[in-house]
């Protein structure tokens, strides 16, 4: 993917871009508002990374508010080290597509960096299955089936290896689980995410031979379809 | 970075020393000892010059009242001797009374057709006096002087005329003695004034004398002194003041226990974090053993921010700005969803969790913070509890209660309870009474994770919403139970609720 970085703290930039290229993606960056309004506007990138706070006078607000202005669509996520509730609010309502807090971990930003990448392709038609390997969902009727075999889910159950099949192949932090599946802004301290995690490995992986879901040490869950 | 160009420009706020009345035609005296002793002197002095006015104006009305009565009856006396005797007569009579006159402030004139002058102290007919039956009051020269007199004419038979006056420089003299009275008085009033205004000053001096010692006491750092008591109207200003005081005390000495606390419980991590990577530094020995260390510390610091967090998420709900955010909030809903994201770890611990709800109405408030608030709860009462016994999480609305103490349904709910329950240890009655302070944990929590700030969070999110936090040991276990007030807007909304549902 292409990506466009802003971030003035040097450490931090470099930091992030080398994980990011390392990933495989392609990164521009930019150390200012100035610079980084110019690249986002003049360029097309899949994704761009933007820090709210920035020197010169242009901060990440603006660059965002900007681009929405020009009805550009470009998916962007938000770094910010106010991670006050209204702050979060803010930066979503400005057309920020999604924000991450201040210390965070890498995996977690690339999580949701290739989420919101695969988000920006498939808005087509709305889809009523989803089928990744063996496994398929009918999003209309609820019915899960993996090798032609039914799979009785719970609707918490259902959306969560929902949100894993239409991210298969990416890793998805437990946090990003919190959020989008059940809309919570917290951190619970005891392992809730695990635990759901594991219920719904016990009926879609546990009876078959080969595993689909499969925990990512020191990031999160990741769906992987059987290779046939 | 360029933080502090996002910073807000501080506004400079200069104290302008000048005149003490600050803006011109101000009214120039601050004391407000003097103020007072000036503004009673002035009505004093206000009131005795109305009094002695009161005073002039009847004494002189009476006076007149009784010259002329005292000239009619004369009169009347003086035309019957006329009836008796004719002219000769009456001007014995005249003669006779200014004879008899010891006074000498009555005056006559009789006069014949001619006009000219019969008997009477008067030298000549006043040009001033025309008609009859008349009061007159003239300026008329005696002997040496000038003195004011009342007058009245009479005609007599065959072109006779009658004056009968009455010197009245009694009026005179009275108006001087009034006069003399308010200049006497003015002086007086103006004396004590000044007086009061410094005896006054004084006292008040003295009054707020006790108030200003405690305020610079304080101010120089003393926050244990307290304004005396003296028994006078100054003492309601005092106990206000001693009872800021306490507050402020409380308020400091929480801030102390707090930086001291965020000193160790920050500071402990982030030694381990700092030992660990030293260790590795200068002992590792593989790379594995380096990444295992570094990973740890990685861990350390991830506890570090989430002990900030939480203690900033904890100021900015007690600054109260998150009311702003308030919203209509289906607790229903809330409970369900929250109990069913936490029966799995209870299941996964060996627990259960029994959700007992009664239909709630809906409440103002803060859906995130109070998500928030019974996940503390709910991660308290699954990491304390043994395993294989029950959590339950209950929730019913609370009816108002009437003036007379009687429970009020009729009224609507008065509010929400909502409590988590536990069989694990419990809490003894000294814990319960910390529990809600920040990095407050129990001796017997020392083995379980946390940082002691989940019920800091629950106490700051219960008072946000005007509610109540409570900690009552059950027997086994521990019952945390939160009433939350509906407000007048969610009254409104339940109301609503209620009838639409009716009416389907
Ligand atoms: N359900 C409970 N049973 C017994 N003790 C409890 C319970 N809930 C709280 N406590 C006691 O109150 C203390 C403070 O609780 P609090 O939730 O504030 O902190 P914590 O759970 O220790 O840490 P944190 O919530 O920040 O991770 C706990 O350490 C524990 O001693
Ligand atoms: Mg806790």
């Amino acid at each position: 993917m292409r990506i466009l970085l802003v971030e003035d703290d040097p450490t931090v930039r470099s930091f992030v871009l080398k994980g990011l290229k390392e990933a495989g993606h392609n990164v521009d960056q930019a150390d200012n508002g100035k610079d980084g309004l110019y690249l986002a506007i003049g360029e097309k990138y899949d994704i761009i990374i933007l820090d709210r706070m920035l020197p010169g006078g242009i901060d990440g607000l603006n660059i965002l508010e900007t681009l929405r202005g020009q009805k550009n669509n470009t998916p962007v996520l938000l770094l910010s080290a106010l991670s006050e509730v209204d702050d979060r609010v803010d930066g979503l309502r400005a057309g920020g597509d999604d924000y991450v807090t201040k210390p965070f971990a890498f995996s977690e930003l690339l999580a949701r960096v290739e989420a919101l990448g695969r988000r920006g392709h498939n808005d087509s038609a709305p889809e009523t299955s989803l089928t990744v390997g063996d496994l398929s969902l009918d999003l209309l009727s609820r019915e899960v089936r993996r090798g032609g075999q039914k799979i009785d889910l719970q609707p918490r159950e259902f959306r969560l290896l929902e949100f894993l099949v239409r991210h298969a192949g990416q890793v998805v932090t437990r946090t990003m689980l919190l959020e989008k599946v059940w809309d919570y802004h917290f951190d619970p301290q005891t392992n809730v995410i695990d635990v759901h995690v594991s219920r719904l490995r016990q009926k879609v992986d546990k009876p078959f031979e080969t595993a689909i879901i499969h925990t990512v040490r020191n990031a999160g869950y990741i769906l992987r379809p059987t290779q046939d | 970075m360029t933080e502090d160009r996002s910073l807000p420009r501080r506004r400079r706020f200069r104290w302008r020393p000048g005149r003490p009345g600050g803006k011109r035609g101000r009214w120039p005296i601050r004391s407000a000892g003097i103020n007072f002793a000036l503004g009673y002197g002035v009505l004093f002095l206000i009131s005795a010059t109305l009094f002695l006015s009161f005073i002039w104006w009847s004494s002189t009305n009476l006076l007149n009242q009784h010259v002329r009565a005292f000239i009619e009856t004369d009169a009347q006396e003086l035309q019957k001797r006329w009836t008796y005797g004719g002219a000769p007569a009456l001007g014995d009579a005249i003669t006779d009374r200014l004879e008899q006159n010891i006074d000498d402030d009555a005056l006559y004139l009789l006069t014949d057709r001619h006009g000219r002058r019969l008997a009477g102290n008067l030298p000549g007919w006043p040009v001033a006096i025309k008609r009859m039956d008349h009061f007159y009051e003239l300026t008329i020269r005696r002997y040496t002087f000038t003195t004011p007199a009342e007058f009245k004419a009479y005609n007599l038979p065959h072109g006779f005329r009658l004056i009968v006056g009455h010197d009245i420089r009694g009026r005179t003299l009275l108006s001087t003695v009034i006069t003399r009275t308010v200049i006497w008085c003015a002086v007086m009033i103006a004396l004590l004034a000044v007086g009061g205004a410094l005896v006054v000053r004084d006292l008040f001096r003295r009054m707020v004398g006790s108030i200003a010692r405690t305020a610079s006491a304080v101010a120089s750092g003393d926050l244990n002194h307290r304004i005396t008591l003296t028994g006078s109207e100054t003492d309601l200003v005092a106990e206000t003041v001693n009872t800021m005081l306490d507050r402020i005390n409380r308020l400091m000495e929480g801030v102390r226990q707090v930086s001291n606390a965020i000193a160790h419980d920050l500071r402990t991590p982030i030694t381990r974090a700092r030992n660990q990577l030293e260790e590795a530094l200068f002992s590792a020995t593989s790379p594995d053993e380096l990444r295992t260390a570094v990973d740890r510390a990685i861990g350390d610091l991830d506890h570090i921010t989430g002990i900030f967090e939480a203690l900033l998420r904890i100021a900015q709900i007690e600054a109260g700005s998150r009311r702003s955010a308030f919203t209509m909030v289906d607790l229903n809903q809330l409970l369900t969803n929250m109990a069913e994201l936490y029966e799995a770890s209870a299941e996964d611990a060996g627990l259960r969790l029994h959700l007992d709800t009664r239909p709630l109405p809906p409440l103002h408030g803060d859906e995130r913070m109070l998500q928030q608030a019974l996940a503390n709860l709910l991660d308290n009462a699954i990491k304390f509890s043994p395993p294989d016994s029950t959590l339950t999480l209950k929730a019913h609305p609370v009816p108002s209660i009437a003036p007379s103490g009687h429970p009020a349904p009729e009224n609507g709910p008065a509010g929400v309870e909502i409590s988590v329950r536990d069989q694990g240890p419990g809490m003894n009655d000294a814990d319960i009474l910390r529990a809600h302070e920040r990095f407050f944990r129990a001796e017997s929590a020392r083995n379980t994770p946390g940082s002691g700030l989940g019920l800091s969070l629950v106490q700051a999110v219960t008072s946000l919403h005007h509610g109540r936090l409570t900690l009552t040991q059950a027997h086994p276990g521990l019952k945390v139970t939160l009433f939350l007030p509906l407000t007048q807007e969610a009254e409104q909304a339940s109301r609503s609720v209620s009838l639409t549902e009716g009416s389907s």
